[in-house]
């Protein structure tokens, strides 16, 4: 680790499948982590049903992407903000999201929820707290 | 006969849907496709005003839509219709004429 890790976060607001923002989100968040960078996601507005679990795209004909979140925890990102009312507004819950778990090295490898719940305030605070904040 | 609506965009970022329920007839048929299907869920803020326009409207999601973002009719409010491709063909072909709020 060196002094010029800086903090980014990836603020995901829109809704999977309907538009592209979503898998190209994904697709930086998973180049960025070949950088050594203190990487960090928020899902907020319709960003939150990005991760919801059972998306079967079968019928479509749609990429479903949703399993590449869980490799995030692989790849040292293991810090997802989801934003409480932005469940609440949708008739979610942390139910409807998939389990997503990292292994804590400084732990015993223990596996850990990646998913933390954040209060609308809370994930204003966090936002603030960053060096470089990628909205899409 | 009565016209066919469809709806695109989620009611949770655009106001497609609420431009659709306010202009669109009694009796008429709205169709929730892709991003759109989110607004047929339970519980969410929407909810009342799509039951309120329940009773004078039929509402229908694509379902192929609703379970690519993770969801199935259980998820859904009372009284919403689930259809496929095909049932799609069908409501265009059963009603007068098509308007997409886009």
């Amino acid at each position: 680790m060196s002094d010029d890790i800086k903090k980014f976060m990836f603020v995901n607001t829109k809704a999977p499948y309907g538009t592209v923002y979503a898998l190209e989100s994904l697709e930086v968040v998973l180049i960025s982590a070949a950088f050594d960078q203190d990487v960090s996601l928020a899902f907020c507005d319709d960003g939150v049903f990005q991760i919801t679990k059972n998306q079967n795209t079968e019928g479509s004909g749609m990429k479903n992407f949703s399993p590449a979140y869980k490799a995030l925890g692989d790849y040292d990102i293991n810090k997802l903000y989801v934003e409480k009312e932005s469940l609440e507004e949708r008739g979610l819950t942390l139910d409807n999201l998939m389990d997503l778990t990292y292994e804590d090295e400084d732990d015993d490898w223990a596996e850990k929820p990646s998913i933390k719940l954040v209060t609308r305030a809370e994930l204003a605070d966090l936002m603030d707290q960053q060096d470089v904040v990628i909205s899409s | 006969m009565a016209m066919l609506h469809t709806v695109n965009k989620s009611p949770f970022e655009r106001n497609s849907l609420n431009s659709c329920l306010t202009k669109s007839k009694e009796g008429s048929t709205i169709l929730l496709i892709e991003d759109a299907v989110l607004g047929a869920l339970k519980g969410t803020v929407i909810a009342d005003k799509l039951t309120t326009a329940m009773t004078t409207k039929n509402i229908y999601v694509l379902g192929s839509d609703l379970n690519t973002r993770g969801f199935t009719e259980a998820d859904i409010l009372d009284g919403i219709k689930v259809v496929d491709y095909s049932g799609f063909v069908d409501l265009v072909a059963e009603h007068a004429n098509v308007q997409s709020w886009l």
